[in-house]
């Protein structure tokens, strides 16, 4: 019962956070890879390279599924902001589901720019079913698709090393996270400002996907500082019993 | 019919959730929407497979970079389908596939992951030099140190190992927990997201 009450107390605070950020728009603290990233979209139409967006092996079935969704929430809104640029983003993804969904984003983010004719269903790719296999195929898109700019977010593991070393070898840029621990110590190593944690999930709100995401975040504060207190009551309790 | 779709996949999900926590109630409901969800799944695959085909070949009739790959892998990838219709994943000639092609070369992939983990721990202070990178590169070769494997026996002995990777591993623990905390808020919060329809991954917002 704890568990739905949790449930049921975030989702009244994002309803109500929602409508209160629709009429005031917070400010969000600077997160410098999320500055590098929207730099990054701006070169990249400019320039006319491509951005690509690797969205990791998160399978829907698994607890995996929220850093990929958070990918997608991010991609929805990279694609209209890049929907004018000669070269479309390219979307690669080790799951045969997210692979899909990837292209149904990319789809419904052109149509909301008004440049449906603009989409190609293979900018939205499955590159690989196993951690390698995946990982090669996406070597090889760093490499070979005049790619400015690499932006991994989602479930990644030891492979994202592959990535990130494909990455550096381009000389662009990176910016990744990841819910997996290994992926991101491995990101935390390779690129130049390291996303940690939480922060993965902070991407939309970052890029401009409203107000919802923004609530997101206040909600994420308002039960961390609960958690908190919750941590410090047991132990408070826990060391009085055990006097 | 994309508003019907929409309420579809939020009554899909509300029912799989609420399942969870009443049981008695929704479980049976609860598993038939998984296993069709999994069926599904299994179909995107066929679909997927289909994708990086059309990949390839584009790649191979725009003559690519990379084109050469592109007709290894359609080559390879119709070859171990007919060949697994026909015999069976459970073949020996199957089996010799997986043993002698798929692992040692995920293997090699493995080896080059292992070459490449150690330059990019190299390389961190060549991009960042500050407290924590420098904190980071000594907690990790400390505890690699106090893992290693030597003809001797641990390098500070069993029990200076054990309390070695004792005491790192309380810091590490400690901000384990710290981060999947925070990856547990947010990704709860995504789910309420898409399960309010504010996000719609499947069929655009």
């Amino acid at each position: 019962m704890v568990a739905l009450g949790l449930l049921a107390l975030a989702a009244v605070l994002l309803v109500a956070l929602t409508l209160w950020r629709r009429r005031s728009p917070g400010s969000l603290r600077l997160i410098e890879a999320y500055e590098r990233l929207n730099r990054s979209v701006g070169l990249a139409v400019e320039s006319g390279t491509r951005l690509h967006i690797s969205l990791g092996r998160g399978n829907l079935f698994t607890t995996r599924a929220g850093s990929a969704l958070a990918g997608l929430a991010m991609l929805r809104r990279l694609t209209e902001r890049t929907s004018l640029s000669d070269r479309p983003p390219v979307v690669t993804s080790g799951d045969a589901s997210l692979a899909i969904l990837s292209q149904d984003t990319l789809q419904s983010g052109y149509r909301a720019a008004g440049a449906e004719d603009q989409y190609r269903f293979t900018t939205g790719r499955l590159t690989g079913l196993t951690p390698f296999s995946y990982a090669a195929g996406t070597v090889s898109t760093i490499h070979d698709e005049s790619v400015s700019a690499n932006i991994f977010i989602g479930d990644f593991g030891a492979e994202s090393a592959l990535l990130a070393e494909a990455s550096d070898r381009e000389n662009t840029s990176l910016i990744a996270a990841s819910d997996n621990l290994s992926a991101q110590s491995i990101f935390y190593a390779s690129s130049q400002e390291p996303l940690i944690g939480e922060e993965l999930f902070a991407a939309g709100a970052y890029v401009g996907a409203g107000a919802s995401h923004e609530a997101s975040l206040n909600v994420q504060d308002i039960l961390r500082w609960l958690i908190i207190l919750a941590i410090i009551i047991g132990s408070v309790l826990k060391f009085g019993s055990s006097l | 019919m994309r508003i019907f779709t929409a309420a579809i996949a939020i009554a899909a999900g509300f029912i799989v959730l609420l399942g969870y926590f009443f049981p008695a109630q929704l479980e049976s409901l609860r598993f038939l929407l998984i296993d069709w969800a999994i069926l599904i799944a299994g179909m995107a695959v066929l679909v997927g497979i289909f994708n990086l085909v059309a990949v390839q070949m584009e790649k191979i009739r725009t003559r690519q970079k990379g084109g050469t790959y592109g007709v290894i892998l359609i080559v390879s990838l119709f070859i171990t389908f007919v060949f697994g219709l026909v015999l069976g994943p459970d073949h020996p000639y199957m089996r010799l596939t997986m043993d002698a092609i798929i692992i040692p070369v995920e293997a090699s992939l493995m080896a080059i992951l292992a070459v490449t983990l150690i330059y990019a721990s190299i390389r961190l202070l060549r991009r960042r030099v500050d407290v924590m990178s420098v904190l980071f590169l000594v907690v990790a070769v400390v505890f690699l140190i106090a893992i290693l494997p030597t003809p001797f026996g641990p390098l500070l002995g069993e029990r200076g190992n054990q309390a070695l990777v004792d005491f790192l591993g309380m810091f590490s623990h400690g901000g384990t927990r710290g981060l999947l905390i925070g990856i547990a808020l947010g990704t709860l919060l995504t789910g309420l997201r898409v399960l309010f329809g504010i996000d719609r991954p499947y069929g655009g917002n």
